[in-house]
């Protein structure tokens, strides 16, 4: 009782009026838990994001963005109307929208003004209905279940008999039954040269416990001698397949039994090797029944891997060793492969102990397949699940401060999680997003496209994409990561149905990067740029603006020789800080000052004429004295129009001019003009 | 003036409405409620705009609203202006609106008599 009253249904409304939801809710809400949609693009929302846990929908027709029958469509295609009823209630009473309502699956048509009594009614009568239908399909598993538990424990023990004369552990039995069903299973996904249904697969390793049942008729002496078997004794041995082939046939009825004939072919020809090496009957390639060869390998792995009354145990690995050696005798070489494939499953599941049990799983697969032949539909417990992971996705979206999305095809939305669409101040859904004027204000077109091209490109290999862009989020411009999963449908033929990922802020590591940049692009004597920012820098004014006219000056300090070789350097160095001081004092905003090498410094700066002056105005600001040394500077110019010429031309022009003006001594200025 | 005068002022069906919601106090909280529901406002306001496919889906809300209260008179205007308006605007339509505005008007004024009655 209590669990109940903890664990209320969900039930879906979607109506447009809030007062036909009130009214709706006011009758149900004692006993469930509501929930509200506004519109269908609400609705489906709420499905998508509730899934199984909602009980049931009731619906309207005529609403706004998507009306119910649109709901409907995309309840089909998802199918989600399979697992979820759904119940319309219109004042839509023409015999169209009903039969068409019915058509697209609903349970049950209410036609307003309703009843309230009988609203009540047909919901209870509906869940309880939908209950049933679930807690039938758990009878009938249970009862399979049941049924199978029962005749593995006859076989078992009947094995266990044929072992325990062996002086065996009984473990022999349970490994060949795991190893027989995990080569079998791997061996149908690998070919189609061999089908069976899980079914049968589950069946032949039942069988498989059979094989060696022959061996009662073994006389003891010969069953446990530790020392090799003479040629006689070895004949002898060499009987137990016939013999129990030849028990199993003698059985005066299930002689149509599927496992009867299975367990024949396998008790008689599981020593039967692929070259027609084996005994009894020396058949070769596929004349042994698959069944069989496949629990010939399993044994021979199985009597490899453990400790006999005449040998010691070897390592797993030593075991798959020698059997593609071939050193236990041919097998089929898909077989071999399955072996190889399967190694690793092989000793864990050994290992595990657990095995050997069908599991709640297999059954409930087994089933299904009986009921949806050739349709695939998710069981109950697929679907809790599905519920539990969907539990904890949401609580992890919750917990992260991160917008995360999911985007699908068709219908073209875009849900975005709680914490997401409250950042960017957008509904959790949105229809048709790509053309959505609220997303186009967040991203650029153009990064909209480019995203939506990478992501068709990317491949179920290599799903998951990277992609930053600035986004526009509460008016500021930041830079964001958007880091995404496609997703391909599962039906074989890999649809792309969407995408699944998260936007996360890099604006901060992204400005602190740059900074670094800063830092990385200037000189830790004077802080000045280096000359390789500067560089590109002056490159890309000249590109920006190629009809200005610009002038490049070199300057190099005179005699900062001498006064490192009467002073010391660290006072050089102080006389060029001094210098790069006054060369920013003299620096305009937009003129790029640098030091480029030792003492030479550049200055770049728009000059649309007398750029001597600009020179000559600068050895003036230069000249002076720091400390008792008289400092002064050659200047070398080149000037020209930013289309006719480059930075390297700039340079070099500068430099030759700056070496004409130090052959004249110090304070010297040269101009060289390109144009 | 009680609930049962309003229903006869607004010209509705009292029994009806009593019968299939059973509850006094569950119509009156309902009844009450329809003073804050939108979808008049909307019909007004997509009716101006010239939206008559917007003004469809409020007629039909208001029609599916009067039939749960079991408002008569505003349901037998609304659903024939909601029935006009399916096939676009018309001459029909126009007078069918001016119709739904006087039932409407009704319906409110009964209404709020029984709100300061109960001092909600």
């Amino acid at each position: 009782m209590g669990k109940e009253q903890e664990f209320k249904q969900k039930i879906l409304i979607a109506d447009d009026s809030e007062m036909n939801r009130s009214i709706l809710a006011d009758m149900l809400e004692s006993e469930y838990e509501i929930i509200e949609a506004e519109n269908g693009v609400q609705a489906v929302a709420a499905i998508q994001e509730y899934g199984v846990e909602l009980s049931l929908v009731l619906l309207d027709i005529v609403m706004p963005e998507m009306d119910g029958f649109g709901v409907l469509e995309v309840m089909n295609r998802c199918h989600w109307i399979d697992e979820i009823p759904v119940i319309m209630i219109s004042s839509e009473s023409g015999s169209f929208h009903v039969e068409r309502a019915y058509q697209l699956g609903i349970t049950d048509y209410i036609s307003r003004p309703f009843d309230a009594l009988i609203v009540h009614r047909r919901v209870v009568n509906t869940l309880v209905l939908y209950a049933k239908q679930k807690k039938l399909a758990a009878l009938v598993m249970e009862q399979i279940d049941e049924k199978e538990k029962q005749s593995n424990l006859m076989i078992d023990i009947l094995s266990h008999i044929v072992e325990f004369r062996n002086g065996e552990s009984g473990l022999h039995v349970l490994h060949i039954r795991i190893l027989t069903e995990l080569l079998l299973k791997h061996l149908v996904q690998i070919t189609d040269r061999y089908q069976f249904t899980r079914e049968q697969i589950s069946m032949i390793s039942t069988a498989s416990a059979l094989h060696d049942i022959g061996k009662i008729s073994i006389p003891g002496e010969i069953l446990n001698k530790p020392g090799r078997l003479t040629k006689e004794e070895f004949e002898i041995m060499k009987t137990h397949t016939s013999i129990g082939a030849e028990m199993l046939e003698k059985l005066s009825f299930h002689q149509e039994e599927p496992l009867v004939k299975e367990a024949y072919a396998i008790c008689r020809w599981h020593h039967e090797r692929y070259d027609g090496k084996g005994y009894p009957d020396g058949i070769k390639g596929d004349d042994i029944p698959i069944s069989a060869q496949i629990v010939a390998l399993a044994d021979v792995y199985d009597a490899l891997t453990s400790e006999r009354v005449y040998k010691k145990a070897f390592p797993h690995e030593e075991a798959i060793r020698m059997i593609c050696n071939g050193e236990c005798g041919t097998f089929n070489p898909l077989i071999l492969k399955c072996l190889q494939d399967m190694a690793d499953t092989l000793r864990d599941s050994l290992n595990s102990g657990d095995a050997g049990q069908t599991n709640e799983k297999e059954l409930q697969d087994i089933l299904e397949e009986k009921l949806n032949p050739g349709e695939a539909s998710a069981s109950e417990r697929t679907l809790q699940l599905l519920e539990h992971e969907r539990m904890k996705y949401s609580f992890y979206a919750s917990m992260s401060e991160e917008i995360q999305f999911e985007y699908m095809v068709s219908p073209a939305m875009l849900t975005l999680s709680a914490w997401g669409a409250d950042k960017l101040n957008l509904p959790e859904v949105v229809m048709d997003p790509i053309r959505d004027s609220r997303i186009t204000d967040i991203l650029k077109a153009e990064d909209i496209e480019k995203l939506g091209e990478i992501i068709r490109n990317s491949s179920p290999k290599d799903p998951v994409i990277r992609y930053d862009c600035l986004a526009r989020i509460g008016g500021e411009h930041r830079w964001m990561r958007i880091v995404v999963r496609a997703m391909w449908s599962s039906d074989g033929e890999g649809t792309y149905t969407g995408v699944i990922g998260k936007a996360v802020d890099i604006h901060e590591s992204r400005l602190q990067l740059e900074a670094l940049e800063e830092m990385a692009s200037h000189d830790t004597l004077t802080k000045l740029l280096n000359a390789d920012y500067a560089g590109r820098q002056i490159c890309r004014r000249l590109e920006e603006e190629p009809d200005g006219r610009y002038m490049l000056m070199l300057i190099d300090i005179d005699d900062i020789k001498t006064a490192n070789d009467s002073r010391g350097r660290l006072f050089g160095d102080q006389v060029l800080v001094h210098a790069a001081e006054v060369l920013r004092q003299n620096k305009g905003d937009n003129d790029i000052v640098a030091r480029v090498s030792g003492d030479e410094f550049l200055f770049f700066t728009r000059c649309d004429s007398d750029e001597e002056t600009r020179a000559d105005r600068l050895i003036s600001a230069l000249e002076g004295e720091y400390q008792g040394f008289k400092v002064s500077a050659c200047v070398g110019t080149a000037a020209g129009e930013g289309k006719k010429t480059d930075y390297d031309r700039l340079f070099q022009e500068a430099d030759k001019a700056l070496m004409e003006a130090k052959k004249g001594g110090p304070g010297q200025h040269r101009t060289s003009r390109i144009c | 003036m009680s609930l049962k005068e309003c229903y006869v002022s607004l010209e509705g069906d009292y029994e009806d409405v009593l019968g299939r919601l059973r509850s006094e106090r569950l119509v009156q909280k309902f009844v009450l409620k329809f003073l804050n529901d939108g979808s008049y406002d909307l019909l007004c306001r997509s009716l101006e705009s010239g939206d008559y496919g917007e003004a469809f889906r409020a007629a039909h809300t208001i029609k599916g609203v009067c039939q749960n209260l079991s408002f008569t008179k505003l349901y037998a205007s609304s659903n024939q202006l909601t029935e006009a308006l399916r096939s676009g605007w018309s001459q029909k339509a126009a007078g069918l609106v001016e119709q739904v505005k006087q039932d409407y008007e009704q319906t409110v004024a009964a209404i709020r008599e029984l709100q300061k009655e109960t001092g909600a």
